[in-house]
């Protein structure tokens, strides 16, 4: 609890978690306002078209969890962390605990927040959480957001420049992944399992939520029930993050 | 107790720090010299547990870094005084250090009290000078009221009312009955701070002594010689195996001391015009130490006395 409470300090008393959260709800929020104010009978505001731009906020998010270990190694205070607590794996998993808390905070703000601007744009819209299907396509953004820290985190623990982690992160989850398609015959059946196109399967499912089907998000293509996705991705950043603290032990600080 | 045992670090083929063995005695303070490059942050580093040593050990205590609990209450360092992020404030900065280790957050406002940095605690860290930041290092040190202190180059790029503040500071921290372990790569600070030196010199132990000791040895060597008779004080001066230099104005002599010289001189009826003890600048006996080569060490005394390293300083 202690070590949570260090990070907490650390990460709050700096600028830039702060500015992060800010553009991740302005850059979700404006997108969906734009969205769901243009629909029309031909694409009508349904839940899912609520959390359209929850890939952006995420991306946000990843910055933040990115720089909230880069910054350490810039700074040289991951010294100092490492000399106040020479227990690395106990420091750097507290530190991903209050990451992937604040990352959970942020994305049910943002969901919600994209949501409740939707019912009032629209109140005619039928845009009430029904189905469990509803629920997880608004309420599940939380949990993504926070495990896809945990990964970014985990990144910037291995490459520690920030500029290189950042790039390396939003290339990967903006781009790489689906680059993967493109490749002949085997593109699509890997694609089913790279990480980000699973979790995208935990918030969207196959599109049960309202309207998830014709009318919102483009569905992923991974075969692994909603559930199952989102224990997929949290394993991968569970290993990510233990080689990262592995390799941050034998390292030189 | 600081204890070093065969500590090195090797960063690919190059040997920063080589078989180093050394002792740091409670309660006094002990200078770490030597020049840059010597292999003094690295070793404290690993002092911190933050490098990994290539081999040996490095204890506080009897304990590695690692074992000690809540460390910052047996050991405060300043190794870098920027190592505190730009955006945070100073007392942002302590607080979460003193929570890590469980140090109640009154300690905070007492450190800052203790360093002069009050009135600033709540400005970024990001804003301060160099002797600010100074300030702020030395105060994360002091957070856990440590009998242990390490500071590394902590008057580099001072002005001198910083370096005066951070001389009587160790001083008042050694009274208080502390182990300080200050590193520098300058003699003349260390001959004001240490009691003790150890010396270092391309990663290897160069010499474990009392400061005194130390600059006893590396300064007092030649002895300059003017007389209108230098032949006949020569031969009488290479009888009894002294070692002699032949300057513009007339000789510097090694290995005998001055009172000898005058008693050689009275038996040969030699005319002094002057007998002068001649004691180099502790930097430049220091460069002789450390110099290029360690092989220094193996000769110390008569390597400095070959070298006429009293021409062209101050005459005592």
């Amino acid at each position: 609890m202690t070590l949570l409470a260090v990070e907490r300090i650390k990460l709050l008393s700096t600028r830039s978690p702060w500015w992060c959260a800010l553009t991740a709800l302005v850059l979700t929020g404006g997108f969906t306002a734009l969205v769901v104010s243009q629909s029309n009978a031909q694409f009508p505001a349904t839940v899912s078209a609520t959390q359209y731009a929850y890939s952006f906020g995420m991306a946000v998010i990843m910055v933040l969890a990115t720089l909230a270990v880069t910054t350490e190694y810039r700074f040289g205070t991951i010294r100092t962390t490492f000399q106040a607590v020479p227990n690395r794996a106990a420091a750097l998993a507290a530190k991903a605990t209050v990451v992937a808390l604040i990352a959970l905070v942020i994305g049910e703000i943002m969901a919600f927040l994209s949501w409740g601007m939707a019912t009032l744009i629209q109140p005619e819209a039928d845009l009430a959480l029904n189905s469990t299907a509803d629920w997880i396509n608004v309420a599940g953004v939380g949990p993504a957001c926070a495990l896809a820290a945990v990964v970014a985190m985990a990144v910037g623990i291995l490459v520690r420049h920030s500029a290189g982690a950042i790039s390396l992160v939003l290339i990967y989850f903006l781009a790489a992944e689906n680059l993967v398609t493109l490749i002949p015959g085997i593109g699509a059946d890997i694609f089913k399992w790279l990480p980000f196109n699973v979790l995208h399967k935990f918030v969207t499912g196959d599109g049960e939520s309202a309207g998830g089907a014709t009318y919102g998000q483009p569905l992923s293509t991974s075969t692994l029930s909603p559930w199952w996705a989102l224990a997929y991705f949290a394993g991968f950043a569970v290993v990510l993050l233990a080689i990262a603290i592995t390799t941050a032990r034998k390292r030189d600080a | 107790m600081i204890e070093a045992q065969s500590l090195t670090k090797r960063y690919g083929d190059k040997l920063a720090v080589d078989d180093l063995s050394f002792t740091v005695e409670s309660g006094r303070v002990t200078g770490f010299l030597g020049p840059n490059g010597a292999g003094k942050s690295t070793t404290m580093r690993m002092m911190l547990g933050l490098d990994n040593p290539t081999s040996g050990t490095v204890t506080i205590g009897g304990k590695r870094y690692a074992e000690l609990h809540h460390p910052l209450r047996t050991v405060g360092a300043l190794l870098d005084a920027r190592w505190v992020h730009p955006n945070r404030s100073a007392r942002a900065h302590l607080s979460w250090m003193a929570k890590s280790n469980k140090i109640s957050p009154k300690r905070v406002d007492e450190v800052l009290d203790i360093v002069g940095l009050s009135e600033v605690a709540s400005k970024r860290a990001g804003g301060f000078s160099l002797g600010m930041s100074q300030r702020l290092g030395i105060a994360g040190a002091l957070l856990g009221d440590p009998e242990v202190l390490l500071f590394d180059e902590p008057v580099n790029g001072l002005d001198p009312e910083g370096i005066l503040w951070i001389r009587k500071f160790m001083q008042r921290l050694a009274d208080e009955g502390r182990t300080v372990f200050v590193s520098s790569h300058l003699l003349s600070e260390m001959a004001l701070t240490a009691t003790d030196l150890v010396v270092i010199g391309k990663g290897k132990l160069i010499s474990q002594s009392t400061t005194e000791e130390f600059v006893a040895r590396a300064t007092d060597s030649t002895v300059k010689v003017r007389s209108p008779h230098l032949d006949r004080l020569r031969p009488a001066l290479d009888r009894v195996g002294a070692t002699v230099t032949t300057t513009d104005d007339g000789l510097l002599v090694a290995g005998v001391a001055g009172e000898k010289i005058g008693e050689l001189a009275m038996e040969n009826q030699v005319t002094l015009h002057e007998l002068a003890p001649q004691q180099g600048s502790l930097e430049q006996a220091f460069m002789q130490i450390t110099g290029d080569s360690v092989e220094y060490h193996a000769d110390l005394e008569t390597e400095a006395a070959e070298q006429p390293a009293g021409h062209a300083a101050v005459t005592n």
